[in-house]
Protein backbone atom coordinates (compact mmCIF):
# COMPACT_ATOMS: atom_id res chain seq x y z
CA UNK A 1 0.00 0.00 0.00
CA UNK A 2 2.94 2.34 0.55
CA UNK A 3 4.26 1.73 -2.94
CA UNK A 4 1.63 3.89 -4.61
CA UNK A 5 2.90 7.06 -2.99
CA UNK A 6 6.18 7.09 -4.91
CA UNK A 7 5.41 6.72 -8.59
CA UNK A 8 8.21 5.73 -10.89
CA UNK A 9 10.50 4.50 -8.15
CA UNK A 10 10.47 0.95 -9.47
CA UNK A 11 11.47 1.91 -12.98
CA UNK A 12 14.20 4.16 -11.74
CA UNK A 13 15.39 1.47 -9.35
CA UNK A 14 16.08 -0.77 -12.32
CA UNK A 15 18.28 1.76 -14.03
CA UNK A 16 20.27 2.96 -11.01
CA UNK A 17 19.37 0.97 -7.92
CA UNK A 18 20.47 3.64 -5.47
CA UNK A 19 18.84 6.55 -7.25
CA UNK A 20 16.80 7.62 -4.22
CA UNK A 21 18.49 10.47 -2.43
CA UNK A 22 19.26 10.34 1.29
CA UNK A 23 16.47 12.76 2.06
CA UNK A 24 13.88 10.66 0.26
CA UNK A 25 15.16 7.53 1.97
CA UNK A 26 14.71 9.23 5.33
CA UNK A 27 11.15 10.19 4.39
CA UNK A 28 10.34 6.67 3.26
CA UNK A 29 11.80 5.08 6.38
CA UNK A 30 10.20 7.64 8.67
CA UNK A 31 6.83 7.35 6.95
CA UNK A 32 6.88 3.56 7.11
CA UNK A 33 7.85 3.59 10.77
CA UNK A 34 5.06 6.07 11.50
CA UNK A 35 2.48 3.94 9.66
CA UNK A 36 3.62 0.81 11.45
CA UNK A 37 3.47 2.50 14.84
CA UNK A 38 -0.01 3.82 14.00
CA UNK A 39 -1.13 0.24 13.32
CA UNK A 40 0.50 -0.92 16.56
CA UNK A 41 -1.39 1.82 18.37
CA UNK A 42 -4.74 1.04 16.74
CA UNK A 43 -4.50 -2.70 17.33
CA UNK A 44 -3.09 -2.49 20.84
CA UNK A 45 -3.96 0.74 22.54
CA UNK A 46 -6.70 2.92 21.00
CA UNK A 47 -10.03 3.21 22.82
CA UNK A 48 -8.44 1.63 25.86
CA UNK A 49 -6.13 3.82 27.91
CA UNK A 50 -6.50 6.68 25.44
CA UNK A 51 -8.70 7.28 22.46
CA UNK A 52 -7.83 9.27 19.36
CA UNK A 53 -11.20 9.26 17.65
CA UNK A 54 -13.78 9.93 20.32
CA UNK A 55 -15.24 7.63 22.88
CA UNK A 56 -16.58 4.86 20.68
CA UNK A 57 -15.44 1.32 21.30
CA UNK A 58 -15.54 0.20 17.66
CA UNK A 59 -11.81 -0.36 17.07
CA UNK A 60 -11.34 -1.78 20.56
CA UNK A 61 -14.17 -4.25 20.18
CA UNK A 62 -13.19 -5.22 16.66
CA UNK A 63 -9.60 -6.18 17.48
CA UNK A 64 -10.49 -7.17 21.02
CA UNK A 65 -9.39 -10.82 20.97
CA UNK A 66 -6.19 -9.96 19.11
CA UNK A 67 -5.41 -7.30 21.69
CA UNK A 68 -5.61 -9.85 24.49
CA UNK A 69 -3.71 -12.55 22.63
CA UNK A 70 -0.93 -10.21 21.48
CA UNK A 71 -0.25 -9.30 25.10
CA UNK A 72 -1.69 -5.80 25.32
CA UNK A 73 -3.52 -4.74 28.47
CA UNK A 74 -7.28 -4.70 28.00
CA UNK A 75 -10.57 -4.58 29.91
CA UNK B 1 15.33 -0.23 -3.42
CA UNK B 2 14.18 0.89 0.01
CA UNK B 3 10.52 0.59 -0.88
CA UNK B 4 10.97 -2.86 -2.35
CA UNK B 5 12.72 -4.02 0.82
CA UNK B 6 9.97 -2.53 3.00
CA UNK B 7 7.39 -4.31 0.88
CA UNK B 8 9.28 -7.56 1.43
CA UNK B 9 9.19 -6.96 5.17
CA UNK B 10 5.47 -6.24 5.08
CA UNK B 11 4.87 -9.33 2.95
CA UNK B 12 6.73 -11.47 5.47
CA UNK B 13 4.55 -9.92 8.15
CA UNK B 14 1.45 -10.78 6.15
CA UNK B 15 2.48 -14.44 5.95
CA UNK B 16 3.27 -14.39 9.68
CA UNK B 17 -0.09 -12.80 10.40
CA UNK B 18 -2.06 -15.42 8.48
CA UNK B 19 -0.19 -18.16 10.33
CA UNK B 20 -0.69 -16.35 13.63
CA UNK B 21 -4.40 -15.98 13.04
CA UNK B 22 -4.75 -19.67 12.18
CA UNK B 23 -2.93 -20.56 15.37
CA UNK B 24 -5.05 -18.14 17.42
CA UNK B 25 -8.27 -19.43 15.92
CA UNK B 26 -7.42 -23.04 16.80
CA UNK B 27 -5.73 -22.61 20.18
CA UNK B 28 -6.70 -19.26 21.70
CA UNK B 29 -10.34 -18.80 20.78
CA UNK B 30 -11.68 -21.78 22.78
CA UNK B 31 -9.92 -20.32 25.82
CA UNK B 32 -11.30 -16.86 25.11
CA UNK B 33 -14.80 -18.37 25.04
CA UNK B 34 -14.24 -19.99 28.43
CA UNK B 35 -12.91 -16.72 29.82
CA UNK B 36 -15.89 -14.76 28.47
CA UNK B 37 -18.29 -17.31 29.99
CA UNK B 38 -16.50 -16.99 33.31
CA UNK B 39 -16.74 -13.22 33.08
CA UNK B 40 -20.50 -13.25 32.42
CA UNK B 41 -21.09 -15.58 35.35
CA UNK B 42 -18.94 -13.44 37.55
CA UNK B 43 -20.72 -10.22 36.59
CA UNK B 44 -24.10 -11.83 37.35
CA UNK B 45 -22.94 -12.98 40.80
CA UNK B 46 -21.43 -9.59 41.57
CA UNK B 47 -24.62 -7.80 40.57
CA UNK B 48 -26.74 -10.07 42.79
CA UNK B 49 -24.30 -9.74 45.67
CA UNK B 50 -24.13 -5.96 45.46
CA UNK B 51 -27.92 -5.72 45.30
CA UNK B 52 -28.28 -7.93 48.36
CA UNK B 53 -25.80 -5.76 50.24
CA UNK B 54 -27.37 -2.53 48.87
CA UNK B 55 -24.17 -1.47 47.16
CA UNK B 56 -23.72 -0.07 43.67
CA UNK B 57 -22.21 -2.52 41.22
CA UNK B 58 -19.86 -1.59 38.38
CA UNK B 59 -21.77 -1.20 35.11
CA UNK B 60 -21.74 -4.25 32.84
CA UNK B 61 -19.97 -4.02 29.50
CA UNK B 62 -21.84 -3.26 26.32
CA UNK B 63 -21.40 -5.43 23.27
CA UNK B 64 -20.61 -3.75 19.95
CA UNK B 65 -19.80 -6.83 17.89
CA UNK B 66 -20.91 -10.41 18.38
CA UNK B 67 -18.46 -12.97 19.65
CA UNK B 68 -18.70 -14.59 16.20
CA UNK B 69 -17.25 -11.50 14.60
CA UNK B 70 -14.66 -10.91 17.30
CA UNK B 71 -13.41 -14.48 17.17
CA UNK B 72 -13.03 -14.58 13.36
CA UNK B 73 -12.46 -11.47 11.24
CA UNK B 74 -11.90 -9.39 14.37
CA UNK B 75 -8.99 -11.42 15.65
CA UNK B 76 -7.76 -12.05 12.09
CA UNK B 77 -7.51 -8.37 11.17
CA UNK B 78 -5.90 -7.53 14.51
CA UNK B 79 -3.18 -10.17 14.33
CA UNK B 80 -2.50 -9.69 10.61
CA UNK B 81 -2.31 -5.90 10.94
CA UNK B 82 0.07 -6.25 13.89
CA UNK B 83 2.28 -8.70 12.01
CA UNK B 84 2.43 -6.57 8.87
CA UNK B 85 3.41 -3.57 11.00
CA UNK B 86 6.15 -5.58 12.72
CA UNK B 87 7.42 -6.90 9.39
CA UNK B 88 7.62 -3.36 8.06
CA UNK B 89 9.43 -2.19 11.19
CA UNK B 90 11.97 -5.01 10.88
CA UNK B 91 12.56 -3.89 7.30
CA UNK B 92 13.02 -0.28 8.41
CA UNK B 93 15.49 -1.36 11.09
CA UNK B 94 17.32 -3.45 8.49
CA UNK B 95 17.58 -0.48 6.13
CA UNK B 96 18.92 1.74 8.90
CA UNK B 97 21.50 -0.81 10.04
CA UNK B 98 22.61 -2.78 7.00
CA UNK B 99 25.40 -0.47 5.89
CA UNK B 100 27.14 -0.79 9.24
CA UNK B 101 27.64 -4.54 9.48
CA UNK B 102 29.39 -6.97 7.19
CA UNK B 103 26.71 -9.56 7.80
CA UNK B 104 24.81 -11.66 5.33
CA UNK B 105 21.45 -9.84 4.85
CA UNK B 106 19.39 -12.74 6.20
CA UNK B 107 21.55 -12.96 9.34
CA UNK B 108 21.00 -9.30 10.11
CA UNK B 109 17.27 -9.76 9.49
CA UNK B 110 17.21 -12.69 11.93
CA UNK B 111 19.03 -10.63 14.56
CA UNK B 112 16.61 -7.73 14.20
CA UNK B 113 13.54 -9.97 14.33
CA UNK B 114 14.94 -11.78 17.37
CA UNK B 115 15.51 -8.51 19.20
CA UNK B 116 12.04 -7.39 18.11
CA UNK B 117 10.43 -10.49 19.59
CA UNK B 118 12.28 -9.90 22.86
CA UNK B 119 11.71 -6.16 23.11
CA UNK B 120 8.21 -5.81 21.71
CA UNK B 121 6.75 -8.88 23.36
CA UNK B 122 8.69 -11.31 25.57
CA UNK B 123 10.48 -8.94 27.95
CA UNK B 124 7.34 -6.88 28.71
CA UNK B 125 5.43 -10.17 29.02
CA UNK B 126 7.70 -11.34 31.85
CA UNK B 127 6.46 -8.53 34.07
CA UNK B 128 3.00 -7.87 32.61
CA UNK B 129 1.93 -11.08 30.85
CA UNK B 130 -0.88 -11.48 28.33
CA UNK B 131 -4.30 -12.03 29.86
CA UNK B 132 -7.50 -13.54 28.54
CA UNK B 133 -10.74 -11.53 28.81
CA UNK B 134 -12.12 -11.34 32.38
CA UNK B 135 -8.66 -10.48 33.69
CA UNK B 136 -7.85 -6.81 34.02
CA UNK B 137 -9.84 -4.21 35.94
CA UNK B 138 -11.50 -1.61 33.70
CA UNK B 139 -10.70 1.16 36.17
CA UNK B 140 -6.92 0.59 35.91
CA UNK B 141 -6.64 0.39 32.12
CA UNK B 142 -4.90 3.76 31.83
CA UNK B 143 -2.21 2.92 34.37
CA UNK B 144 -1.77 -0.60 33.01
CA UNK B 145 -1.48 0.74 29.48
CA UNK B 146 1.15 3.29 30.49
CA UNK B 147 3.15 0.71 32.43
CA UNK B 148 3.03 -1.78 29.57
CA UNK B 149 4.03 0.69 26.85
CA UNK B 150 6.76 2.09 29.10
CA UNK B 151 8.12 -1.41 29.59
CA UNK B 152 8.03 -2.09 25.83
CA UNK B 153 9.94 1.13 25.24
CA UNK B 154 12.47 0.48 28.01
CA UNK B 155 13.00 -3.13 26.89
CA UNK B 156 13.73 -2.02 23.33
CA UNK B 157 16.00 0.76 24.58
CA UNK B 158 17.99 -1.55 26.88
CA UNK B 159 18.24 -4.18 24.14
CA UNK B 160 19.55 -1.50 21.80
CA UNK B 161 22.16 -0.45 24.35
CA UNK B 162 23.19 -4.08 24.91
CA UNK B 163 23.49 -4.68 21.17
CA UNK B 164 25.56 -1.52 20.84
CA UNK B 165 27.80 -2.69 23.67
CA UNK B 166 28.29 -6.08 22.02
CA UNK B 167 29.14 -4.47 18.70
CA UNK B 168 31.63 -2.09 20.31
CA UNK B 169 33.33 -4.85 22.32
CA UNK B 170 33.49 -7.55 19.69
CA UNK B 171 36.81 -6.46 18.17
CA UNK B 172 38.45 -6.11 21.54
CA UNK B 173 37.35 -9.34 23.25
CA UNK B 174 35.86 -11.44 20.45
CA UNK B 175 32.27 -12.02 19.43
CA UNK B 176 31.19 -14.57 22.02
CA UNK B 177 32.60 -12.78 25.11
CA UNK B 178 31.20 -9.49 23.81
CA UNK B 179 27.73 -11.01 23.47
CA UNK B 180 27.98 -12.58 26.92
CA UNK B 181 29.07 -9.33 28.57
CA UNK B 182 26.27 -7.46 26.83
CA UNK B 183 23.71 -10.10 27.78
CA UNK B 184 24.68 -10.12 31.46
CA UNK B 185 24.70 -6.31 31.60
CA UNK B 186 21.30 -6.31 29.97
CA UNK B 187 19.87 -8.83 32.43
CA UNK B 188 21.09 -6.81 35.40
CA UNK B 189 19.58 -3.58 34.08
CA UNK B 190 16.34 -5.25 33.02
CA UNK B 191 16.08 -7.07 36.37
CA UNK B 192 16.44 -3.81 38.27
CA UNK B 193 13.84 -2.21 36.00
CA UNK B 194 11.12 -4.84 36.43
CA UNK B 195 11.88 -5.14 40.12
CA UNK B 196 11.24 -1.43 40.43
CA UNK B 197 8.02 -1.38 38.38
CA UNK B 198 4.89 -2.05 40.44
CA UNK B 199 2.92 -5.30 40.39
CA UNK B 200 -0.56 -4.58 39.03
CA UNK B 201 -2.26 -5.68 42.23
CA UNK B 202 -0.43 -2.93 44.11
CA UNK B 203 -1.81 -0.08 42.00
CA UNK B 204 -3.51 2.50 44.19
CA UNK B 205 -6.88 1.96 42.48
CA UNK B 206 -6.71 -1.77 43.18
CA UNK B 207 -5.77 -1.27 46.83
CA UNK B 208 -8.71 1.12 47.12
CA UNK B 209 -11.08 -1.38 45.47
CA UNK B 210 -10.22 -4.21 47.83
CA UNK B 211 -13.14 -3.31 50.09
CA UNK B 212 -15.56 -4.23 47.28
CA UNK B 213 -17.04 -7.60 46.45
CA UNK B 214 -14.87 -9.56 44.04
CA UNK B 215 -11.74 -7.40 44.29
CA UNK B 216 -9.76 -9.11 47.00
CA UNK B 217 -6.23 -7.86 47.56
CA UNK B 218 -3.77 -9.79 45.34
CA UNK B 219 -0.45 -9.34 43.53
CA UNK B 220 -2.14 -9.33 40.12
CA UNK B 221 -5.59 -8.51 38.78
CA UNK B 222 -6.43 -12.15 38.17
CA UNK B 223 -9.95 -12.55 39.63
CA UNK B 224 -9.95 -14.06 43.10
CA UNK B 225 -12.92 -16.07 44.36
CA UNK B 226 -15.93 -13.90 45.12
CA UNK B 227 -16.68 -14.14 48.82
CA UNK B 228 -19.02 -12.43 51.22
CA UNK B 229 -16.57 -9.90 52.63
CA UNK B 230 -19.13 -8.49 55.09
CA UNK B 231 -19.22 -9.57 58.73
CA UNK B 232 -22.95 -10.34 58.37
CA UNK B 233 -24.76 -13.05 56.36
CA UNK B 234 -26.42 -11.98 53.10
CA UNK B 235 -29.55 -13.42 51.52
CA UNK B 236 -29.58 -13.96 47.74
CA UNK B 237 -32.61 -15.65 46.15
CA UNK B 238 -33.63 -17.05 49.52
CA UNK B 239 -30.17 -18.56 50.13
CA UNK B 240 -28.09 -17.35 53.04
CA UNK B 241 -24.46 -16.53 52.31
CA UNK B 242 -22.34 -16.67 55.46
CA UNK B 243 -19.44 -14.24 56.00
CA UNK B 244 -16.35 -15.48 54.14
CA UNK B 245 -18.34 -17.98 52.09
CA UNK B 246 -17.24 -18.40 48.45
CA UNK B 247 -19.97 -17.68 45.87
CA UNK B 248 -17.95 -17.89 42.68
CA UNK B 249 -14.53 -19.41 41.98
CA UNK B 250 -11.39 -17.53 41.06
CA UNK B 251 -10.23 -17.58 37.45
CA UNK B 252 -9.36 -21.07 36.19
CA UNK B 253 -5.57 -21.42 36.53
CA UNK B 254 -5.33 -23.88 33.65
CA UNK B 255 -7.16 -21.58 31.25
CA UNK B 256 -4.85 -18.73 32.25
CA UNK B 257 -1.69 -20.81 31.87
CA UNK B 258 -2.73 -22.15 28.48
CA UNK B 259 -3.74 -18.73 27.20
CA UNK B 260 -0.36 -17.24 28.14
CA UNK B 261 1.59 -20.19 26.84
CA UNK B 262 -0.23 -20.04 23.49
CA UNK B 263 0.28 -16.30 23.40
CA UNK B 264 4.05 -16.82 23.68
CA UNK B 265 4.02 -19.53 21.00
CA UNK B 266 1.95 -17.31 18.74
CA UNK B 267 4.45 -14.45 18.94
CA UNK B 268 7.36 -16.84 18.55
CA UNK B 269 5.70 -18.22 15.44
CA UNK B 270 5.07 -14.75 14.04
CA UNK B 271 8.56 -13.34 14.59
CA UNK B 272 10.23 -16.55 13.38
CA UNK B 273 8.17 -16.41 10.21
CA UNK B 274 9.11 -12.77 9.69
CA UNK B 275 12.79 -13.58 10.29
CA UNK B 276 12.91 -16.54 7.92
CA UNK B 277 10.71 -15.14 5.17
CA UNK B 278 12.21 -11.64 5.19
CA UNK B 279 15.72 -13.11 5.43
CA UNK B 280 15.17 -15.38 2.47
CA UNK B 281 13.63 -12.60 0.39
CA UNK B 282 16.50 -10.27 1.29
CA UNK B 283 19.20 -12.76 0.33
CA UNK B 284 17.54 -13.34 -3.01
CA UNK B 285 16.99 -9.64 -3.59
CA UNK B 286 20.37 -8.30 -2.51
CA UNK B 287 22.85 -11.10 -3.15
CA UNK B 288 21.00 -12.00 -6.31
CA UNK B 289 21.39 -8.44 -7.54
CA UNK B 290 25.08 -8.15 -6.69
CA UNK B 291 27.62 -8.21 -9.53
CA UNK B 292 28.82 -11.58 -10.76
CA UNK B 293 32.27 -11.17 -9.18
CA UNK B 294 30.74 -11.85 -5.79
CA UNK B 295 30.99 -15.67 -5.58
CA UNK B 296 34.78 -15.47 -5.88
CA UNK B 297 34.94 -12.88 -3.11
CA UNK B 298 33.03 -15.07 -0.68
CA UNK B 299 35.54 -17.90 -1.03
CA UNK B 300 37.86 -16.44 1.58
CA UNK B 301 35.30 -16.65 4.38
CA UNK B 302 37.28 -16.55 7.60
CA UNK B 303 35.19 -14.79 10.21
CA UNK B 304 33.16 -16.59 12.85
CA UNK B 305 30.35 -14.12 12.34
CA UNK B 306 29.90 -15.39 8.79
CA UNK B 307 30.96 -12.11 7.30
CA UNK B 308 30.46 -11.64 3.65
CA UNK B 309 31.53 -8.95 1.29
CA UNK B 310 28.75 -9.65 -1.17
CA UNK B 311 26.30 -6.80 -0.55
CA UNK B 312 28.95 -4.31 0.43
CA UNK B 313 30.27 -2.98 -2.86
CA UNK B 314 26.77 -2.57 -4.15
CA UNK B 315 25.66 -0.67 -1.05
CA UNK B 316 28.66 1.41 -0.14
CA UNK B 317 29.66 3.02 -3.39
CA UNK B 318 26.42 4.85 -4.12
CA UNK B 319 25.90 6.07 -0.56
CA UNK B 320 29.46 7.39 -0.52
CA UNK B 321 28.73 9.12 -3.78
CA UNK B 322 25.44 10.50 -2.48
CA UNK B 323 26.45 13.43 -0.26
CA UNK B 324 28.98 15.61 -2.05
ZN1 LIG C 1 -10.68 -7.17 26.76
Amino acid sequence: MASISVPGSTTRARVTPEALSKGRVAVILGGTAFLALAIYYLVGVDEGMVSLFGKTMVVHEWVHDARHFLGFPCH
Amino acid sequence: MEIRIILRGALSGLVAGVLGFTFAKIFAEPLVSKAVDYEYGRDAVLTALNQAAHRTAAPAETETFSRDIQSTIGVASGIIAFSVAMGALVAVAYLVLHGRFALRPSRLAWLIAGLGFLGVYLLPFIKYPANPPAIGHPFTITTRGQLYLALVGCSLFLLGLAAYLAVKLRHRVGVLPAVLIAAVSFLVAYGILIGWMPPLGDLAANVAASNQFGYARAVTETPQPITNILPVPLVIDGKTIAPGQILYPGFDADVLWKFRWYSVINQLLGWTTIALAFGALLDRFIIGRAPRVVPGGVAGEDSAAGEESAPEPNERVPSAAGPP
